[in-house]
């Protein structure tokens, strides 16, 4: 059923407002980004990389097919607020089980509806990422100021990550998988390569994991600033050279730091699902899906026996390295997809050869 | 350079004339096909038979041929040429076919002509079925159970294994030329016997039917590096069953969940992969509404229809990126035009919903059957750009031009309930109103659902329209009702018809709130990058990005989806006055809503906008943009509509003024202007009703031409002979009123002669005269023209020039004038005058070597022609013959009668140039695609009064060696007068009969004229349509016949194939 709306508004940190319908109990204050898939919304409203956003669908039509729990990647949608143009009350498809205005209330994810949202990506673009807040209209200006004002919310993997190491799937290797906020089609896609997966949280020991045995070491992808993780950097410095080593997004800026690179905060970043991205090993350009805000210095791997494999076609950052000294390959895409394009299972492929190799 | 070496000189083939099924869209892709190649510095021998083109323009290409486009012409061209490459795969279906043609008969190979892009291995699996189902059986890609026939006994076998529905899929053919779906087997019977006839190889598939999935379109790209992407996915409201050309389309997709698009993105991409595609590709799936099943239904390996739709819906330049890939470059070595910072080789984004609606030409054909499957019947169609699915149809809609500005057809209300239901269950032109109707009747979405398979989304988005348009109905008009229907596409002027106010008032009403369209543009970024693309739809939104120049600017209105009457030359005159614009120093705006066209190329003009073509769309429009005018003299009769209204609103008419249009369009005034320039016409009357009509005939003497007034393409124009006729004509064919009138003239029979002129308001310059082959009553759009006149005494020339400068001076005309003259026994009659761009200006264009447009438009301007640079009055005529021949689609549509009459017909145009007459004339002939036969029999059945003239000519075919069958009385008159006649048996005489006759191939060509009287018709139709399902020539017209008659004697020792570049034309002309 729908809720009533009430007029609420986007407000940036630069005084810029949006106007639309609120729906949702609470406010929402977070760093304001976009995304241009034109399809997947639900796989991108469980995406635990998104944790404390503000997310701007570019497509105007969101809803269309409903919502069902088996396109999940996370446990829960972390979005701090959603922006949409349209959002679709009747949707239709034969998988839909819920709508996602009845998701959005479940999840308590407040959505901005009928809001001039190409506009508001244009001013992203141009300005880079922004803090917002979504409120009610008549908010008066000093408590949005108040709300602006609020410190920037760090470590976000924290919310995300599992609470309790489990296991999943069955097969010939053995993964330790870190959860910095994985999405579930990658531990999917670990599975159906024959990976048994031991899913560790973020912030477990190394030696722990070392403990497990595992053939192969899987750091996830994850929301925030990597920099952030200070501890986590310390740790996955003592997976180097231990066992092979896949990482995915922010998996793939933790190796580089605990490399002795450097990541930087993008002007507005990678968040769709059109990214082409060169294999410079394959000679090869594949379409990605894409969620990051953070990206490797190209710069800070001067000197160092690192390999870049795979670059943005579109601004040509790093989108993926080999470390040349130690069994280690992580892009800084979504090989998993979900939502997205696939085409990349030979990231996986080439893991286990990794694997398998020892 | 090209990356690949040794490649300097390519030829390029052009998908020839405009036909149901191949429509502007290859002029759009050709014409960015041979840019790009000469970008690379590559010399472009470019061979299309359609002169209405901008591909064939002279300074598209480096060589172009407007020759016939077959293997014999084209292996003239190579040898002439010797191209060392050829690109096929921007010609359409033509090009794919001729270039399996041309590999088949060892002419490449014979010349060393490499074949760019595609290769025709890819070629051959892709289009041959047999290859096909088992390259798609190899890499485990679905496609419906189906087995390929080479007789009608086979396909019963097959039904009795799999049942029914079955789907006719006849290979190698146009647009699914001879297909259909049958639900028993009669039904498969005749769909297989005919779908044989029209394959090129002989060959039909037959398929289990998936009618009622979802049809999913996906259009790929794929380099020689094998990187791939999909450039756009598309969604048909119609379920599979409708021809995707006739179906209504939306983009991207709207009901898939992000797995089914990856299921099926992937998919087409595997299978383009597997083809070896290097180019562009398109893929048809169909989906299972209820599960994850799908089939491949179809892949062409070329640039298509779809793919000229997915390249405006997204931007994103197909054709031209096709061509750099089959010179060697990678995707990722092409720049994004758009941003022109990133590459090609990414996917696009869209923040904005398309939609796509077919044009049909059912207001021409009104006795064709509606229905639709898996023939396309539609001529063009519209594309609309907005943020909501429920905008965005409502937009295609008033784009269509179809009388409609919304979901709503007014005729529907008179039926009842119950009709309205039943309507539902028909799939046709019609559907979509009538399933709004339907809700306004309150009807569910549930019991449409049931009935149409329509996806309930999208039946959702109607029902919102109805729902608003009852919110309107009933509820005060507030701000936000009216920002929540103008949000939702709802025109001014049916808010208007709601609330009981005028549009204009509507509009005052929403500009006091501010609720007035904001523009965005079409990126293929969703605004991730900055782009530069001058290319923008409007929509209700809050911010306006869109920002106007302060440099002198004039607005061009295009010409709207290609019908019949109004096809792809109104596109040429837009694109040649944008240009001479441009050369003037004027910031250009192009305002059209025709996704096929160059003049919807975002390079074209300065600022492209997207929008339908109505008076609200174009003001929004001029009130941002502010230009000094705006020229409508090249829009066809889409634009010159325009011109009052507009002018009315305070925009400035640049070139001739409304009151000039008005004064050639309105009856009484354009007598007063003849009478004071002391020319004669037909005599004639205007009237209002039945009673004056007969009144009018007695008057002037039967026979009489009846027609509308204001009408383009003679859109109910007949010839009657009595009163019995006209009564039936007022009564049935037109809704005379006050408003409409209906004009009666006397008919004048004697030579048509058409033509084009230019006009400064001192001075008149006549590039050429046209004279038709077909005596006046065959509208001049479907007649035969020759550029220069043979017949025409130099007294008629003399007067011809003198009533010209006249009329265009009388009538104040600054830019361009058509005016048609009958010339009888040395006697010069004027029986229209348009001052506007005319079907025939692209041709006379290329023939004089005048750029008439530009001429034109730089008069509408303030430049004089002797300030340009010309002599006024008529030019030299030049050595050859050039000779205009319409090209029809009657295959595509059963039940509409060949006859040529005042009503056009064609759907497109050939031209053949030549320094003999006779060649020029056949080359059209072969152009056009008649079959014209050289030996065998000729069937010849014509009416009481024409027998004589008859006799004559089948006297000459029959001293050719032909043999003339004829029937009852033809046969009696022919013998009786000395020719040699076969006997044969009427229709009406019991069979084996003259179809039979048809059937079995006994026939190679027909001439066929009928008595008057609707029933005595009905024997000719039966013949004549056999002849369209047999593919014979059939001539209708005396004129026609006799003067092919002549060309066969003529040619007859002579060689057929000479070629004859248009640059070799402009140096000794």
């Amino acid at each position: 059923m729908r809720q009533v709306g009430r007029k609420g508004k986007l407000v940036l940190k630069d005084g810029s407002v949006y106007r639309g319908t609120l729906y949702g109990k609470r406010n929402a204050v977070g760093e304001v980004v976009f995304t241009t898939g034109m399809s997947g919304y639900q796989e991108t409203l469980t995406d635990p990389s998104f944790c404390d956003q503000i997310v701007v669908m570019t497509y105007p039509l969101v809803g269309n097919y409903g919502i069902n729990p088996e396109f999940n990647q996370g446990r829960r949608c972390f979005f701090q607020g959603y922006v949409i143009s349209e959002l679709c009350d009747h949707p239709s498809n034969w998988k839909n089980e819920q709508s996602l205005e009845d998701f959005l209330d479940e999840q308590d994810v407040p959505v901005l509806v009928g809001v001039d949202t190409r506009a508001i990506t244009r001013k992203l673009r141009n300005y880079g990422v922004l803090q917002g807040v979504i409120v009610s209209e008549e908010m008066p200006q000093e408590e949005v100021d108040k709300l602006l004002a609020l410190p920037e919310v760090h470590d976000q993997v924290a919310k995300v990550t599992t609470p309790e190491i489990y296991t999943m799937g069955e097969g010939k290797y053995h993964v330790a998988v870190m959860d910095y906020g994985i999405k579930q089609n990658i531990l999917n896609y670990l599975a159906s390569f024959g990976c048994r997966l031991t899913v560790f949280p973020a912030f477990t020991d190394a030696q722990e994991v070392l403990a497990s045995q595992p053939d192969g070491i899987f750091l996830s992808n994850g929301p925030g600033d990597p920099k952030d993780l200070t501890t986590v950097i310390e740790e996955v410095k003592k997976f180097i050279g231990k066992r092979p080593i896949f990482g995915i997004c922010l998996g793939h800026q933790l190796m580089a730091l605990a490399n002795g690179c450097d990541t930087y905060k993008m002007k507005f970043g990678h968040r769709g699902i059109n990214h082409p991205v060169k294999d410079l090993l394959e000679h090869k350009v594949m379409i990605t899906s894409q969620n990051h805000g953070y990206a490797v210095d190209e710069k800070s791997l001067e000197g160092k026996n690192i390999e870049i494999t795979n670059i943005s076609l579109n601004d040509h950052t790093i989108e993926g390295v080999r470390y040349l000294d130690h069994p280690t390959f992580t892009v800084q895409y979504h090989p998993e997809a979900s939502p997205g394009p696939g085409g990349h299972e030979y990231l996986f492929e080439r893991f286990i050869k990794m694997m398998g190799g020892r | 350079m090209p990356k690949l070496q040794n490649v300097k000189k390519v030829l390029v083939i052009g998908s020839g004339p405009i036909i149901i099924g191949q429509a502007a869209e290859f002029d759009y892709s050709g014409t960015q096909a041979c840019r790009a190649l000469k970008e690379e510095g590559l010399e472009v021998v470019l061979v299309n038979s359609n002169p209405a083109t901008i591909m064939t323009d002279v300074h598209i290409a480096d060589r172009v041929y407007v020759e016939p486009v077959n293997v014999e012409f084209l292996e003239s061209v190579i040898k002439r040429e010797r191209p060392d490459a050829m690109l096929a795969t921007l010609g359409g279906q033509v090009g794919l076919n001729l270039a399996i043609d041309l590999d088949k008969q060892g002419i490449l190979r014979e010349y060393n002509v490499k074949l760019l892009g595609t290769q025709i291995e890819s070629i051959k699996r892709a289009e041959d079925r047999e290859l096909f189902k088992e390259t798609m059986e190899k890499i485990n890609q679905p496609i419906p159970e189906s087995t390929i026939v080479e007789t009608v006994s086979a396909a019963k076998e097959f039904a009795r294994e799999v049942g029914f529905p079955l789907i006719v899929r006849p290979a190698y053919t146009l647009g699914g030329t001879g297909g259909g779906i049958a639900e028993n087997m009669d039904e498969l019977d005749d769909i297989v016997s005919k779908g044989l006839l029209y394959s090129l190889i002989g060959q039909a598939l037959i398929e289990r039917s998936v009618a009622g999935w979802k049809e999913i379109e996906y259009e790929v790209l794929r380099d020689a590096d094998d990187n791939c992407i999909t450039v756009c996915s598309m969604e048909n409201l119609d379920p599979v069953g409708v021809h995707t050309g006739d179906s209504v389309v939306a983009a991207p997709a709207q009901t898939l969940s992000d797995h089914e698009v990856q299921m099926l993105r992937q998919a087409s991409i595997d299978i383009v992969r597997e083809l070896g595609v290097r180019g562009a590709c398109n893929v048809q799936l169909a989906l299972d509404p209820n599960s994850y099943r799908y089939y491949v239904i179809e892949v062409n390996p070329r640039v298509s229809r779809s793919s000229a739709l997915a390249s405006k819906a997204t931007g994103y330049p197909i054709a031209k990126v096709a061509s750099k890939i089959a010179v060697g470059y990678t995707l990722d070595e092409i720049q994004n035009a758009v941003t022109k910072k990133t590459t090609a080789c990414f996917e696009p984004s869209l923040d904005y919903v398309v939609l796509k609606f077919p044009r049909w030409p059912f207001d021409k054909f009104v006795t064709a059957d509606r229905t639709l499957g898996t023939q396309m019947k539609a001529t063009g169609e519209v594309m609309a750009i907005e943020r909501t699915l429920e905008a965005s149809l409502l937009k295609a809609v008033r784009s269509l031009e179809i009388g409609l500005i919304h979901l709503e057809m007014p005729e529907l209300k008179a039926l009842s309930d119950e009709e309205v239901h039943d309507r539902i269950h028909l799939i046709d032109d019609q559907r979509l109103f009538v399933i709004a109707e339907a809700f306004r009747r309150g009807v569910t979405i549930d019991e449409v659902h049931e009935i149409t398979m329509i996806d309930k989304w999208f039946l959702q988005k109607i029902m919102n329209i109805v729902n608003m348009e009852k919110r309107i109905k009933s509820e005060p008009m507030t701000e936000d009702l009216m920002r929540a229907a103008k949000k939702m596409g709802f025109a001014d002027v049916v808010i208007a018809g709601y609330i009981g106010k005028t549009w204009q008032e509507v509009r005052e009403m929403r500009k006091g709130w501010g609720i007035i369209p904001t523009y965005k543009m079409v990126d293929t970024c969703a605004a991730e990058f900055e782009a530069a693309t001058p290319y923008y739809y409007s929509t209700y939104a809050e911010e306006d990005e869109v920002e106007v120049s302060d440099k002198k600017k004039v607005a061009v209105l295009g010409s709207g989806p290609i019908r019949i009457g109004q096809g792809v030359e109104f596109d040429y005159c837009s694109v040649h006055s944008v240009w001479a614009l441009k050369e003037l120093g004027y910031e250009t705006i192009i305002i059209n809503n025709n996704p096929e066209t160059v003049s919807t190329d975002f390079d074209t003009s300065d600022r492209l906008y997207f929008e339908p073509l109505t008076i609200e769309d174009v003001l929004n429009i001029l009130d941002k943009e502010k230009p000094e005018g705006v020229i409508v003299q090249f829009g066809g009769q889409t634009a010159i509509n325009l011109a009052g209204p507009l002018e009315k609103a305070g925009i400035k008419i640049l070139g001739s003024s409304v009151e000039s249009i008005d004064r050639a369009e309105d009856r009484e005034r354009f007598d007063e202007l003849l009478t004071s320039c002391n020319i004669p016409r037909p005599k004639g009357h205007t009237v209002f009703d039945t009673e004056g009509a007969l009144k009018a005939a007695a008057d002037v003497g039967y026979p009489v031409m009846v027609r509308p007034s204001y009408v383009l393409g003679g859109r109910a124009m007949e010839i009657v002979y009595n009163d019995d006729e006209l009564k039936y004509y007022m009564t049935n064919a037109v809704k005379a009123s006050h408003e409409h009138p209906v004009l009666v003239d006397h008919y004048l029979q004697g030579t048509e002669v058409e033509v084009d002129a230019i006009c400064d308001g001192t001075d008149v310059l006549i590039p050429g005269i046209m004279e038709h082959i077909e005596r006046a009553g065959v509208h001049s759009g479907d007649s035969i023209a020759v550029y220069p006149p043979r017949t025409l005494s130099e007294s008629v020339i003399k007067t011809i020039i003198d009533y010209t400068n006249r009329i265009s001076i009388g009538l104040e005309v600054h830019g361009m004038i058509n005016i048609q003259y009958i010339v009888r026994n040395n006697e010069v009659f004027v029986i229209e005058v348009n001052p506007r761009s005319s079907r025939t200006v692209p041709f006379l264009s290329k023939v004089t070597t005048i750029q008439m447009v530009d001429v034109a438009t730089k008069c509408a301007m303030g430049h004089g022609i002797r300030e340009q640079g010309f002599r006024p009055g008529l030019q030299l005529f030049p050595d050859y013959y050039a000779v205009k021949a319409p090209v029809f689609s009657f295959n595509k549509m059963s039940n509409v009668d060949i006859t040529l009459g005042p009503e056009m017909k064609s759907t497109g145009e050939v031209m053949a140039i030549d320094y003999q007459y006779s060649r020029a004339l056949y080359k059209a002939c072969i152009a056009a695609g008649i079959n014209v036969p050289h030996e065998g029999s000729i069937l010849i059945t014509v009416a009481d009064m024409d027998k004589e003239e008859a006799c004559e000519i089948a006297a000459g075919f029959a001293d050719l060696g032909y043999e003339i069958t004829a029937t009852g009385g033809t046969a009696e008159y022919l013998q009786s007068h000395g020719v040699k006649v076969r006997v044969a048996t009427k229709v009406s005489e019991g069979s084996p009969n003259i179809l039979d006759e048809i059937k079995e191939g006994h026939i190679s060509m027909v001439i066929n004229t009928t008595n008057h009287g609707r029933d005595a018709e009905r024997d000719g139709f039966k013949i004549r349509r056999s002849t369209v399902e047999h593919a014979i020539a059939c001539l209708t017209s005396l004129d026609t016949a006799r003067e092919l008659q002549h060309v066969m004697s003529a040619m007859r020792r002579r060689r057929v194939v000479s070629i004859v570049a248009l640059q070799d034309l402009a140096w000794e002309g």
